[in-house]
């Protein structure tokens, strides 16, 4: 399925990986400080403007090559991938889809050359799964939009270059009683924005994670996404994309399991021969393997109906769930096939450990997952 | 200003390599990739074409296979590429192949020629050298900057003990070490500008060289034999019983360390 160019792409971002990532990280993961130069390179190579096209200062690729990069980099750590899949399908994606030409002329361009990051708020302290119940609410006064609440774990939303936060509020009540969601654009600095310290993570170290709270805050009326009472719809959609990027940064984390474990199996001895020798090993890295590949296959198989304008949703929730629950299954084996020393912070696989499970919460838990799918085969 | 960047295919360092029954380089098998230090050449010819204009043409002398090296440079940025391919060069020595690269470089007509200092594989050095000699310009090799001022390049050569500052005048060689800059990684516009970029081939009756001046039939010096390095030496173990900051100077000292 990969052509030439997304094969060549690959192979750029995996020399990257390798190069830049490899050696620095797991330094910022420990001081849990934020790769500022990572992000700095990533954008110098385009990644942040992959599926985005070039009027507005993008790559001119599509979503799978976007996928194909998160891959490569969480192979490697967890972290930058993140950071990069939240600035690309959750900071800036939804002006892309949603704005008008002038917020896309005014916001897309320093995002997609990544000298700066958004983020997307919807998850609030009282409700995540559970979208419909958003607290946060914008009052139009005027010209202004006046915004109170609060949003919880909200990516890229407290970093040097954070730049703005779109957020989903109430405002107003629809004909049939629910509540009228919409998106809005809130700069960061803008008074009675405030983003708290990082939270303490188990994992994501060296990504930007805050709580933020809105007080009265005014942001123009045009600072409006798309149009009013349209929110649920909109992030329904974002959600779903970014259920394929997710997949694709679980593969990397799987595969790069068995990348670690098929070098330690080799090298390290026991009972007279390499631990590799035991068919118990052998089956674990086997069935690694396995799973790594038939996440991939799925994530790929999603991104292909999407790119062909097909409903997808069932596809990339199915790849979300098999290839997130794969990347826990394969972090727990590699740790395992480690033994002491997977428990300890300096091998890679201890950081793949800490950052596995999340993947199976974050853009939809599992079961949230298993919800859509059921849905869609009509019996939920 | 025109600049030709010389770009060698060779087998990935960092991964296993050897020779081929004949005592040449085993190409078909490896995974082979540009060479590291052209990579460097590539983004000091950008470089120098972001600030002055011109052109950047990469030429390569190599087998079907160097095509795939020849997109991956012209990812980076580089306009065309010039692929020297034919099968009579293989077995080529440094003098034949300087031979056919500096009669390629005569038909593009280069302000500067930029080269990687060594190649990972064949490790002669000497290839800007004898391409200078035989187009008569001057060579500036080993430099760990670059600096163009008009007519003028100057460059800092790197040697064991610090630098030396050398200038000539364009047109000229120049060749760098991995010191001079960090080159940058392919983007997917980069990527997807280098299918459409042009790349001529060019076989050596286009160059009007014979066949029996290159290759095994014309080549100056030949590998006749070749072994694998020896396996590493098992080391020693100091065991410190009292006495090990002795036992390890005195292991340091029989080295020639201390
Ligand atoms: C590091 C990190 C980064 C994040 N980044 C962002 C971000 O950038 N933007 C953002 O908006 N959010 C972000 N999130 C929030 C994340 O998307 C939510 O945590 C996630 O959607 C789950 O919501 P919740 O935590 O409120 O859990 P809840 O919804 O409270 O779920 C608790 C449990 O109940 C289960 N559950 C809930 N409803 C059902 C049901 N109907 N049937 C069966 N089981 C159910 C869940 O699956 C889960 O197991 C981030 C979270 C983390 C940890
Ligand atoms: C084990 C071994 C031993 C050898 N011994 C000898 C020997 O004793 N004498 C001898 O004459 N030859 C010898 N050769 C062959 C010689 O290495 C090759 O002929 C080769 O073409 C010389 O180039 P190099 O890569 O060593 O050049 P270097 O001078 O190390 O390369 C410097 C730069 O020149 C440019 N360049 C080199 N080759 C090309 C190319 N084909 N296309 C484009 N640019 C290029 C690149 O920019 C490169 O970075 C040997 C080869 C091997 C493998």
């Amino acid at each position: 399925m990969l052509n030439e160019e997304h094969e060549a792409l690959r192979e750029s971002v995996r020399e990257f990986a390798r190069d830049v990532v490899a050696p620095v990280i797991a330094k910022h993961y420990d001081d849990h400080t934020f790769p500022y130069d990572i992000v700095a390179a990533m954008g110098k190579m385009g990644l942040f403007g992959l599926p985005f096209a070039e009027e507005y200062g993008g790559m001119g690729g599509d979503y799978f090559a976007l996928c194909l990069a998160l891959e490569e980099i969480a192979r490697v750590d967890s972290s930058v991938a993140i950071t990069l899949e939240a600035a690309v399908s959750l900071g800036a994606m939804p002006i892309y889809r949603f704005g008008t030409e002038e917020q896309k002329r005014r916001w897309l361009p320093p995002l997609l050359s990544g000298e700066a990051l958004a983020g997307f708020g919807l998850t609030e302290p009282g409700f995540g799964s559970d979208a419909g119940g958003t607290a946060t609410r914008a009052v139009l006064d005027g010209d202004e939009w006046v915004i109170n609440g609060a949003k919880a774990f909200i990516t890229n939303s407290g970093t040097d270059i954070t730049s703005f936060v779109t957020v989903t509020a109430v405002t107003g009540t629809r004909p049939d009683g629910g509540k009228e969601l919409s998106t809005i654009i809130v700069p960061s600095g803008t008074p009675g924005f405030t983003v708290a310290p990082g939270y303490s993570k188990v994992g994501w170290c060296a990504s930007d994670t805050h709580e933020l709270s809105f007080e009265d805050v005014r942001v123009p009326a045009e600072n409006l996404l798309g149009e009013r009472g349209r929110g649920f719809a909109q992030f329904l959609r974002i959600l779903d994309e970014g259920r394929i990027a997710i997949a694709a940064l679980a593969v990397g984390l799987s595969q790069g399991c068995v990348d670690e474990s098929l070098r330690y199996a080799q090298e390290r001895h026991a009972f007279g021969q390499p631990i590799a020798g035991f068919q118990a090993i052998q089956f674990k890295i086997a069935d690694m393997e396995k799973r790594a590949h038939l996440s991939r296959l799925a994530y790929h198989d999603a991104a292909a109906e999407m790119l062909a304008g097909r409903d997808f949703k069932r596809r990339a929730a199915i790849a979300k769930l098999y290839a997130t629950e794969s990347a826990v299954d394969n972090a727990r084996e590699a740790t395992q096939i480690h033994g002491g020393y997977g428990f300890m912070n300096e091998f890679p696989v201890a950081r793949f450990w800490r950052d596995s499970k999340i993947l199976e919460i974050g853009e939809g838990t599992s079961e949230i997952q298993r919800l859509v799918i059921a849905r869609d085969l009509g019996i939920a | 200003m025109n600049i030709v960047v010389l770009v060698k295919q060779v087998p990935d360092s960092g991964s296993e390599r050897g020779l081929a029954g004949d005592n040449t380089v085993e190409r078909q098998s490896a995974n082979n990739v540009i060479n590291e230090m052209d990579e460097y050449a590539i983004e000091e010819a950008l470089r120098i074409q972001a600030a002055e204009g011109g052109e950047v043409t990469i030429l390569t002398m190599g087998p079907e296979r160097a095509a795939e090296s020849i997109r991956k440079a012209l990812s980076m940025g580089p306009d065309k590429a010039v692929h020297v391919i034919d099968d009579a060069l293989h077995g080529s020595c440094a003098l034949s192949t300087s031979k056919v690269l500096a009669a390629a470089l005569g038909t593009l007509n280069p302000d500067l020629v930029i080269a990687g200092a060594e190649s990972t594989d064949g490790r002669v050095q000497v290839m800007p050298h004898m391409i200078a000699e035989r187009l008569g310009i001057a060579a500036l090799t080993g430099a760990r900057k670059l600096t163009v001022d008009g007519g003028t390049l100057t460059i800092e050569r790197q040697t064991e003990e610090g630098y030396e500052v050398v200038t000539a005048a364009t047109p000229a060689v120049v060749s760098v070490w991995d010191t001079i800059n960090e080159p940058r990684y392919p983007s997917f516009k980069g990527i997807m500008a280098a299918k459409k970029k042009p790349v001529q081939t060019l076989a050596l009756a286009d160059l009007g060289i014979e066949a029996g001046e290159v290759g095994f039939a014309g080549a100056s010096s030949e590998v006749v034999e070749h072994a694998k390095r020896p396996p590493r030496q098992g080391g020693q173990k100091v065991a410190d019983d009292g006495n090990g900051g002795a036992a390890l100077v005195e292991f340091l000292s029989s080295e020639k360390f201390v």
